[in-house]
């Protein structure tokens, strides 16, 4: 019998996410990290982005993208350390902060989606 | 025509010394000349107490593995002249403990790979009297490739993750394992699948995705971890779903 | 001569070399390097998430705190964090679509998608994302 351990979750939401953020994330980078700051383009309306996150089809995205690339940030983080700087000795401790990081962060986006919904 | 190069050969003689030296030798080259022909005109005529392994020299039997300028190499299917002018370093392969000058101990490999059953396994054996297991030629395209490993364990060498933690399973034992999992004869998955998906099994590994690039065989072992990642991720979501005896 | 063990076997041998690894040994090869920036990337990936949960919150605040998010925004350190952000960004992406065809099988029917077509097929979802977003998210 397969022993129950959460890796296969944890791969499963480690590659999901490097999926969704290798998708959407450059582009977001792009608009809303230099293409409206710096003026290039024009940025929406407050009331439009407003109305597009009330969507619940983008809601959706939006919320998978969030809480998927945090998980993928979570996974990726702990083996860099566990591998890179050796301190497996420490994996616990690890795991509770990036994952428990993760868990936060998906809290603060369901709270925001609702808000805005 | 004959040009000469050096050979920077580690040594480690353990009776006399605890850290590895490295010896030179000059050693005669043409263009057909690999590193091993180097090390053999080294022992045949230099000095015979340099000890390492070769048999085939024609990259089947998977023994004369080396790291060769720091690269992980079959120094029978390595030419000297691809680094002439040299000096050629030749070392042990790397991640083994080093018995004796070249030589390492395989036996942790060699244990590995009878844990994951790189045989065919069956529940029942079919009775002679019934005949052969068929084949179609599209069922023996799907683990072919896998199945071409020769257990040189360069991968193993090249893989940081089996260098820290030397209790992974690692790249040439997972390939294996999906060589005899995508056999239609095979039904010894399920045992496999306890083996490898423990944390030791397929979860330590990040993809770094050497053992593929030094493989002389062409088994891309990172593929198969990955695509075994993909089943047991989804076997180990369809277990909690449907949990035993459902 | 090789030299053979008679007597039992023992793994734990006290005249065998055994080296650990180097806490640096990713500066040993470039491919190793390449390797541990791929998996940095991620810092990036996790900075532009929590920047857009800034932007949420400055949306739910109202248009002047959306305001006030496009001026900080833009002053010259976040600007410099994004630039370096969208290189890794990208960056994860063409490595995530380059291991794809290595990591999974794709089947149409019985017979097997070549890999460089589901690459390809990668390529092409990516720039159809791309363009609705942008689409969406166009100025007025
Ligand atoms: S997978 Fe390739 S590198 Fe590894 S042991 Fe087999 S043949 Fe050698
Ligand atoms: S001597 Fe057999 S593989 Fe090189």
């Amino acid at each position: 019998m397969i022993r129950r351990h959460p890796e296969p979750l944890l791969w499963m939401l480690f590659s999901a996410g490097g999926v969704v953020s290798a998708m959407l994330m450059p582009v977001l980078v792009l608009l809303f990290g230099l293409a409206y700051p710096l003026g290039w383009l024009t940025p929406p309306a407050s009331d439009r982005v407003r109305a597009l996150v009330a969507n619940p089809l983008a809601a959706i995205v939006l919320f998978s993208l969030i809480v998927l690339s945090l998980f993928h940030w979570a996974h990726r983080f702990r083996h860099t350390l566990y591998d890179g700087l050796q301190i497996k000795h420490l994996s616990e401790v690890i795991a509770v902060v990036s994952y428990g990081a993760a868990i936060v962060g998906s809290a603060v986006a369901a709270y925001l989606l609702w808000q805005l919904s | 025509m004959s040009d000469h190069i050096t050979l920077q050969i580690a040594r480690y003689r353990p009776e006399q010394e605890s850290e590895p030296t490295f010896n030179e030798y000059e050693v005669p080259y043409t263009k057909e000349s690999a590193v091993l022909d180097g090390l053999n005109y080294v022992k045949d005529r230099l000095d015979g107490t340099l000890v390492y392994r070769w048999s085939c020299r024609m990259g089947i039997c998977g023994s004369c593995g080396m790291s060769v300028n720091g690269e992980p190499k079959l120094t029978c299917a390595t030419f000297l002249a691809d680094y002439a002018p040299g000096p050629v370093r030749v070392e042990p392969l790397r991640n083994f403990p080093i018995i004796r000058d070249l030589i390492v101990d395989i036996g942790d490999f060699m244990r590995k790979l009878v844990r994951v059953k790189p045989w065919i396994v069956r529940e029942v054996d079919k009775p002679l009297s019934e005949g052969e297991y068929r084949q179609t030629p599209e069922q023996l395209d799907e683990y072919k490739q896998f199945s071409m490993c020769i257990n040189c364990m360069l991968c193993y060498s090249a893989c940081p993750i089996y260098g820290l933690d030397p209790k992974f399973i690692g790249p040439a034992a997972i390939a294996l394992a999906q060589r005899y999992n995508l056999d239609n004869r095979d039904e010894g998955a399920g045992d496999r699948m306890e083996v490898l998906s423990e944390y030791d099994g397929i979860w330590g590994c990040t993809f770094v995705g050497e053992c593929t690039k030094v493989c002389p065989k062409h088994v891309d072992p990172a593929g198969a971890i990955q695509r075994y990642k993909l089943t047991a991720a989804l076997e180990s979501m369809k277990s909690f779903f449907a949990p035993r005896g459902a | 001569m090789e030299q053979t063990h008679t007597g039992s076997y023992t793994p734990y041998h006290p005249r065998w070399l055994r080296r650990r690894l180097s806490t640096y040994w990713w500066l040993e090869k470039p491919a190793y390097l390449w390797f541990m920036l791929r998996e940095g990337s991620c810092m990036f990936v996790a900075w532009f998430t929590l920047y857009l949960l800034w932007l949420l919150d400055a949306v739910l605040e109202g248009p002047l705190a959306y305001e006030l998010f496009l001026a900080w925004s833009g002053t010259p350190w976040v600007v410099a964090l994004n630039v370096v952000t969208l290189g890794f960004v990208v960056f994860h992406a063409v490595t995530f679509f380059q291991a794809a065809p290595q990591a999974m099988v794709v089947r149409l029917g019985r017979r097997r998608v070549p890999p460089g077509a589901v690459l390809a097929g990668h390529y092409v979802a990516w720039a159809a994302a791309s363009v609705v977003l942008w689409v969406l998210l166009r100025g007025a």
